[in-house]
């Protein structure tokens, strides 16, 4: 049985429709790349997946219980933690505060701890006194992984990790991908970068306006029908 | 030599309207909400304190204590019944509720009271004092001076040092985001009120040894407490204690001059330091 799984998800923001029934699947130690152009619904999934936006109970199983009308704080504390678009560090709290707080709702027992986060990004630990926004773009976004780490979560969802990032920054980042997956979770990446998505990704799944276009191995994916997925085929 | 002493006082009765303020400025701080109530509840916890001596025959030290955890409860469930429903990005909704308990705590407090002014009964400890060099400060005003100083330091190692404390600014920067680290806004928020309200019930064990209080003297505590609160700059708790002594002495000083100008000294003091300073004397970066 799949991790995490979503069955016919429909999510609105308001009046507006932004995913018209995704269905993906996440299997115990996988890492998914999910790619897709602005306004493709990745975000959205996202937000579905941890709580931020409510939907039918039955949309989203986690571990085989249905998870999709639970708030935030339930489903994180369940062993799903979410590193959010755009960082959204706490400016009023330092950087070792911001990543003590990852584990607020759900200590879990496992590898990550203030010490193994540490490890894996050395510069945070010269950093820790720093409030969190005084820090680079990719400085944040590994107090941002980390915070998310803190719970030892069994799912990490990783919204645009690179968004804003220079290329040697990004590489940086996402050279912490096998850790954190050895250390025993199982990861969600959302990618605009799709290079980067393939060279970590078990699965791909492709969106474009808020339907899965295109999933498969990175392998068995043709740069042309990622093409086709990715922008809409030519008719 | 007089003017130290008037000084002196006006500084310790600023300890005094730091601890009105104290809970009002922890509420804005965490959850952006203006309690218009406050001044109420802290005539709310005098009158409770007052029951609890009269009816279990105990001193008022010993009933603030009995008060303290009835306040937090009743705060808690204040915040988690009512005042969370209220918050959004609207801020008239919390105003309007809050001024409406505000209209229903004075009135079930006359129904409940009279208008007879009451006051906590004191021993010596009211009319004690100690000599300073040539000034002669009351042990009572040392004494609310004091738990100001303590009431603010404890408040501060909660909010650096501790878990709830990491919450509560977490939730005030960001409830969405917050949420993702398995906080409950809601339950944050009520035990901040929680909080608050146990600040109340000391402050209300001062308003009720040092004066007299009947159930229409709230809104009056509300304003002084206001005033501190934005001479000190919004969401910080040792600008909260300054601007009370700022309030503190422009009214001592005030009354020196003529004693009809107290209160009024008081107000422009507030008013030339929004002038100078809109923002407070101690604002947060980032509001």
């Amino acid at each position: 049985m799949a991790l995490l799984q979503t069955d016919e998800l429909i999510a609105h923001y308001g009046d507006f429709q932004a995913l018209f029934g995704v269905d993906i699947t996440l299997n115990e130690a996988e890492v998914v790349a999910i790619i897709g152009a602005n306004g493709a619904g990745k975000t959205t999934l996202m937000r579905s997946i941890s709580g931020v936006l409510r939907n039918a109970a039955q949309a989203i199983k986690f571990d085989g219980a249905a998870i999709g009308d639970r708030p935030a704080d339930e489903i994180m504390a369940k062993g799903l933690a979410m590193v959010p678009e755009g960082r959204r560090l706490f400016p009023s709290l330092s950087v070792e505060e911001n990543l003590l707080i990852g584990a607020y709702g759900r200590k879990g027992e496992g590898h990550w701890t203030l010490d193994t986060v540490y490890n894996l990004f050395p510069i945070l630990r010269a950093k820790r006194t720093n409030p969190g926004t005084a820090l680079s773009g990719g400085q944040q976004q590994m107090v941002a992984i980390g915070r998310a780490l803190m719970s030892n979560p069994r799912v990490l969802l990783c919204d645009e990790i690179s968004l804003g990032l220079a290329p040697v920054v990004i590489k940086d980042i996402y050279k912490a991908v096998p850790a954190i997956k050895a250390a025993g979770a199982s990861l969600i990446v959302v990618e605009q970068d799709i290079g980067q998505a393939m060279a970590v990704a078990d699965r791909v799944y492709c969106m474009m306006e808020g339907q899965v276009t295109l999933s498969g191995t990175p392998a068995s994916l043709s740069r042309d029908a990622i093409h086709d997925a990715y922008f809409g085929a030519v008719a | 030599m007089i003017w130290v002493d008037t000084i002196a006082q006006g500084i310790l009765l600023g300890g005094l309207y730091a601890l009105f303020a104290a809970g009002l400025s922890l509420v804005f701080g965490i959850m952006r909400l203006v309690n218009l109530a406050h001044g109420d509840l802290i005539v709310m916890g005098a009158y409770l304190i007052l029951v609890l001596v009269t009816l279990l025959g105990l001193s008022p030290f010993i009933a603030v204590l009995v008060a303290m955890p009835l306040m937090f409860a009743l705060g808690w469930g204040l915040q988690k019944h009512l005042l969370n429903r209220t918050l959004g990005d609207d801020i008239l909704p919390p105003l309007l509720v809050t001024f409406g308990l505000s209209v229903v705590l004075q009135n079930a407090l006359l129904e409940g009271f009279s208008a007879d002014s009451q006051r906590l009964p004191t021993d010596m400890l009211t009319t004690a004092s100690v000599q300073i060099g040539s000034i002669a400060l009351g042990v009572m005003p040392l004494l609310t001076f004091a738990s100001a100083i303590l009431v603010i330091i404890c408040l501060n190692q909660i909010f650096y040092r501790t878990s709830l404390g990491r919450a509560f600014r977490a939730t005030s920067d960001d409830p969405v985001t917050a949420s993702l680290m398995g906080i409950k806004p809601n339950q944050v928020f009520a035990v901040a009120t929680g909080i608050a309200m146990i600040i109340v019930t000391i402050a209300a064990l001062y308003l009720g040894l040092r004066s007299n209080f009947d159930p229409n003297i709230g809104p009056a505590r509300l304003i002084y407490a206001f005033e501190a609160v934005i001479i000190g700059g919004l969401g910080s708790l040792w600008g909260t204690l300054i601007g009370g002594i700022i309030i503190g002495v422009a009214q001592t000083v005030g009354a020196a001059i003529n004693p009809e100008w107290q209160i009024l000294a008081g107000h422009i003091a507030f008013l030339v330091v929004l002038l100078i300073r809109p923002r407070g004397l101690f604002p947060r970066a980032n509001d």
